[in-house]
């Protein structure tokens, strides 16, 4: 440990700290700009200048390594002069725009000009103006306003793995850009406009929508996808404006991908509003009396297992066990969550989560990824990988489609077989991961959303356990989901009974009445035609389509719910909205029908309903995470042998289009044209 | 005044050969073998005790620098970089280094390269010098093929490469860190210190980085021992220097003389003396565009050494001296000098990406007289606001040609307003 003064404090801090870090774990507050505590030190705003004895000059303190028996002071004369200097020259050539500028209210330079600047600006020349750039749909530029403080840089090429970002030209001509007019490659670009300090990255779509001080702030959780990344969203009246990270270091640090950013524009549109029944083949609106009398009159007579239940992608743990205890009342088993035909083993937790947590895997000294492309199903774990990789030392093996990734790996080939070559040793990627101490295999769902997924999944265990990667304390073994749903529903046990049907077998007639909650992503086309659907959602799509009866939900941002991510880590989400026109919270539509049948669910409010969920499983009672190694080696159903030769292919097609929210976003459709499907220019 | 045996660059002029034969014809390249065989250590002790101060420009003691570089590898490999990127506005001392005695600095380069424990010199020269990149390039060749350099340098199994770099024409790069990152490809932006480059320097490896001249003389301080050296000049201000002797005088030119030769000498001996008389004089810039000027007052009896000039609140620099006559617009001249700084910086941190273009445009307008008297106090505090407060010495380098000139020539200054307003007082109808 080294001591220093901080402004006649004595503290004691780890060697490598920087003078910035020692001051402000002394609880001064330093200024800065261009320091950003996830991005790699530039040292180049000199906001953060404080002095040191026997300097004479002020030093740099986000750059500067602390020293035994420092005296740093930060409230002098020459600091103060010193602050005041920099802040007039980020000034000078900065647009007086702060009150057309969306960054206004939450601007590091307007803070910090308010108290560290001056009160008046001594510069007549002419002001710089800068051409804006373009990085997309997503991030607008305002280049003027630009303090060249070079976070964006680091953040692209550091963090999203990018390195489209750079300057070009020097002194006063320097300014950021893409070297050539292409929109940004990166599902994290939206991070761009947090980590900017000024208004020179902003949101596109919420450009000149509202002032940050009009907004009511609600902590939610993203579930768009199943990091399950902690979110505040922010609402004026009825409408969500827009969405930004929470910091948890040991989830998503400060990150969020651009779909859970930037859907919410989808919650505008193709709203289902009101209960729609249909009658003689065309849907109707409805009142709630009269689209609970027309299932109720479906259901009379109907024995329980002709009836079946299908939960979706964005559903809430208590809709789902509500649904669930629901269908248990009718005398049914036949539930499912996993649309995709996932070959998932429910029988114990550590089958499907990912049981090292994402904050594992800085600890993690080799990666196999089996069947998943974590770019695309979840940018922020994505942004771990490469945070890890960065440090050094990472060798990253990839079994499936060969994508694009944000750091070197190597591809083993995209046949299951490689699976059983790398257990018996003879691919040379086995070696990797038998040296590392604590190997980490990542199973997408490329990789068990098929016909052998069940013998992949007991193959990758078989492999895990013969790497080492099942230790008392190391849980090598992670799936990383892409439905924000998946391991809550399977907490609860919302898969088909000891003889109820599953997804496949209820299609095609397997059953009388379908109650969909929320499921949209399967092929609606293979439901038998004398199947009676019910679709309680929040998004006129491909479920509602299909329906018979439609009862409108409400979407994650306008309900309470407990969600649980790809770690198994139980989180919960607040009602920032109501839900629109006659839709209601999820539960108590299936609780209020509950009651029309005469099959009355035992809870009458959310409390009560999370009880019950505590009743399911236990893990619901903790919100939050606990980390276990690896207790029982004993792997899942399945036949290791009985892989098939069919190569993996990806689970996701188009990051942007994956469910309803960003199925009906303007925005994302707009992604959709410009990254997945971009158009050729002339000349190419 | 500097006997012609003292002189260390005998073909400064290019009168005779570059060539390797020319070259050992003068004596270099004598004996190099037993040079090295000393050792590191007393090649260092000897060079300390010479007090060769460096010749780039901040005078830091040469022996001493080489002296930090590690003493045994950790693994990494150590370099040596010799900054030939000569730009400073005056200068161009290592310009005739490098294309008249080539030998001397590759020479050079393998004892100061041997001394440090490093395994190659990169020697970036300056983008615009092409034809020298040509000359030195041959010579490193001839050098080569010789075995002088390479595997085995000189028979004293020490293997040495010499690679001759070209930079790309930014005056920034000539700030050492800047020209590592160059030199490893980057954008010639100035690196945060601590590390030191001789901590972690090109491409993560003990690096030094020595000027031109500052290699150049050392095989002749070898040769002819530290003592003979430390005669030379003043106390703490040893050896010979190159001079630059440039603007308005009757012959410019560069010449070798001792450090701490007076000013009025060097001008009137070498360069004929100012043009019309010495009483024409108006200032000298000392050491490159990069120090403050003096006024005709200090120019009569200050010394030309690091510390004299210091006294003066100038600077040796680079040793290039700028004369500037009364004919001269002062306010302009500095004004350009600000223009070049502005269009250098790199851009990198906020007080010299801002007050650079800041400072120059007052500076022009201070030329011209548009501009308010309490606005020189402004531009004073501004160079303030600057200086020291950025990651290199640029900062400070675009600061003080303007003090320099408030310092002095003050009034001037405030004449040139007076005039432009009286010139330009409202009309009726406005």
């Amino acid at each position: 440990m080294v001591k220093l003064v901080v402004d006649s404090i004595e503290i004691e801090v780890a060697p490598g700290t920087s003078v910035l870090q020692a001051c402000e774990l002394a609880g001064k507050e330093i200024p800065r700009f261009c320091y950003h505590d996830k991005l790699s030190v530039a040292g180049n705003c000199r906001m953060c200048l404080v002095e040191l004895e026997k300097s004479p000059k002020p030093i740099a303190s986000c750059a500067f390594p602390v020293g035994e028996g420092m005296i740093v002071r930060t409230d002098t004369p020459m600091v103060r002069q010193a602050r005041r200097g920099v802040m007039e020259f980020l000034l000078i050539n900065h647009p007086l725009d702060c009150p057309i500028c969306d960054q206004g209210g939450e601007c590091d330079l307007q803070d910090q000009s308010f108290a560290y600047g001056m009160d008046h600006s001594r510069y007549s020349e002419n002001k710089r103006a800068v051409t804006d750039k373009y990085l997309g749909p997503l991030v607008k530029t305002i280049m003027t306003r630009c303090i060249q403080c070079t976070r964006c840089i680091r953040f692209a090429t550091e963090i999203a793995g990018v390195s489209e970002l750079g300057a070009t030209g020097r002194g006063e001509s320097m300014e950021i850009g893409t070297y050539v007019e292409r929109a940004l490659t990166s599902e994290l670009s939206g991070n761009l406009i947090d980590i900017c300090p000024v208004g020179a990255l902003t949101s596109a779509p919420y450009a000149f929508v509202a002032r940050s001080w009009e907004l009511a702030k609600t902590d939610s959780i993203d579930v768009l996808e199943a990091l399950g990344t902690p979110i505040r969203i922010d609402t004026r009246g009825p409408e969500v404006l827009r969405i930004l990270p929470r910091a948890d270091d040991d989830l998503n640090e400060e990150w969020m991908a651009d779909k859970g950013r930037f859907s919410f524009d989808g919650l505008k549109r193709r709203r289902l509003d009101r209960p729609w029944v249909r009658r003689d083949g065309k849907l109707v609106a409805a009142t709630w009396q009269d689209a609970f009398g027309a299932i109720a009159a479906r259901l009379r007579g109907v024995d329980g297992a002709r009836i079946g239940a299908v939960a979706g992608d964005l559903c809430d743990a208590e809709s789902m066990v509500a649904l669930k205890d629901l269908l248990a009342a009718l005398g049914s088993q036949n539930l499912d969550c996993r649309q995709d035909g996932a070959r998932l083993d429910a029988s114990r937790r550590d089958f499907y989560v990912f049981n090292a947590g994402v904050a594992g895997i800085e600890e993690a000294d080799a990666l196999l990824i089996i069947g998943s492309n974590p770019r695309h199903e979840s940018p922020v774990l994505n942004a771990r990988i490469r945070k890890r990789y960065l440090a050094g030392r990472f060798p990253i093996g990839v079994v499936g489609p060969g994508a694009a990734l944000t750091y070197p790996a190597s591809f083993l080939g995209d046949a299951p077989s490689v699976l059983t070559s790398l257990h018996d040793g003879s691919h040379d990627f086995a070696t990797m991961l038998q040296e590392a101490a604590k190997p980490m295999i990542l199973l997408g769902q490329g990789a068990v959303a098929r016909a052998d997924g069940a013998a992949v999944l007991a193959a990758a265990w078989r492999l895990a356990d013969a790497v080492g990667a099942l230790k008392p304390d190391w849980h090598g073994f992670n799936m990383l989901h892409t439905a924000a749903a998946r391991v809550g529903a399977l907490d609860l046990g919302f898969v088909p009974g000891s003889d109820g049907l599953d997804l496949d077998r209820m299609m095609g007639g397997g059953v009388d009445v379908l109650w969909l909650l929320g499921a949209d992503e399967f092929d609606t086309g293979r439901i038998g035609a004398d199947t009676f659907v019910v679709y309680q959602g929040h998004h006129g799509d491909r479920g509602a389509a299909r329906a018979d009866v439609i009862l409108p939900g409400a979407a994650y941002t306008e309900k309470d719910g407990t969600y649980v991510n790809t770690e198994g880590r139980v989180q919960r989400a607040w009602r920032a909205t109501f839900a629109p026109g006659e839709a209601r919270e999820d539960w108590r539509i299936v609780r209020a029908f509950s009651d029309v049948i005469g099959q009355t669910l035992p809870y009458d409010d959310i409390g009560a309903v999370r009880a019950r969920l505590e009743h399911v499983n236990p893990v619901f009672a903790r919100v939050g995470l606990k980390r276990f190694g690896a207790g029982d080696r004993g792997g899942p159903q399945g036949d290791p042998a009985a892989l098939s030769a069919d190569p993996f292919v990806a689970a996701i097609g188009d990051y942007y289009q994956t469910n309803p929210i960003s199925r009906a976003s303007l925005t994302m459709a707009e992604c959709s044209r410009t990254y997945a499907a971009p158009r050729a220019l002339a000349a190419e | 005044m500097l006997s012609d045996s003292d002189r260390i660059f005998t073909n400064l002029y290019g009168q005779h050969d570059w060539h390797l034969a020319g070259a050992r014809a003068r004596g270099d390249w004598d004996g190099t073998a037993s040079i090295l065989a000393r050792g590191r250590d007393a090649i260092i002790e000897e060079m300390k005790n010479s007090g060769l101060r460096g010749r780039g420009g901040a005078g830091f003691p040469t022996g001493m620098k080489w002296s930090f570089m590690p003493k045994k590898s950790d693994g990494r490999p150590a370099y040596l970089a010799v900054n030939a990127d000569e730009s400073e506005p005056g200068t161009c001392k290592d310009r005739d280094i490098l294309r008249h005695d080539p030998h001397k600095l590759i020479e050079g380069s393998l004892i100061a390269g041997f001394a440090m424990g490093a395994c190659a010199a990169y020697i970036y020269i300056r983008g615009e010098f092409y034809n020298e990149m040509v000359v030195l390039q041959t010579a490193v060749d001839e050098a080569y093929a010789a075995g002088l350099i390479g595997r085995n340098a000189c028979g004293s199994s020490y293997d040495f490469e010499v690679y001759v770099h070209r930079g790309a024409g930014a005056y920034i790069c000539g700030e050492e860190t800047a020209l590592l990152e160059s030199l490893e490809g980057k954008k010639g932006m100035p690196r945060l210190k601590p590390p030191f480059p001789a901590a972690v320097g090109l491409y993560g490896c003990p690096t030094t980085v020595n000027n031109v001249e500052s290699i150049a003389v050392a095989p002749t301080i070898m040769r002819r021992g530290a003592a003979w050296f430390s005669a030379l000049g003043r106390p703490k201000n040893a050896g010979t220097k190159l001079f630059c002797i440039s603007g308005h005088v009757n012959k410019p030119c560069n010449v070798e003389e001792e450090l701490g030769i007076p000013l009025r000498e060097l001008i009137d001996k070498y360069a004929g003396g100012v043009r019309g008389g010495w009483d024409n004089l108006l200032a000298v810039i000392p050491g490159g565009a990069s120090v403050p000027l003096i006024p005709r007052e200090i120019c009569d009896t200050v010394l030309m050494d690091f510390d004299s000039l210091r006294e003066v609140k100038s600077g040796l620099g680079t040793a290039a001296v700028m004369v500037m006559d009364k004919s001269t617009d002062l306010i302009r001249a500095i004004a350009r000098l600000s223009q070049f700084y502005k269009h250098e910086s790199c851009g990198q941190c906020t007080p010299c990406r801002e007050g650079t273009g800041w400072m120059m445009r007052v500076m022009y307008r201070m030329a011209e007289g548009r501009a308010q008297v309490s606005e020189i106090d402004m531009l004073e505090q501004v160079t303030r606001q600057v200086e020291g407060h950025t990651i290199c010495a640029l900062g400070d380098a675009a600061a003080w040609p303007i003090q320099g000139l408030i310092r002095h020539f003050r009034p001037l200054m405030e004449a040139r307003i007076a005039s432009y307003r009286s010139q330009s007082l409202p009309v009726a109808a406005e």
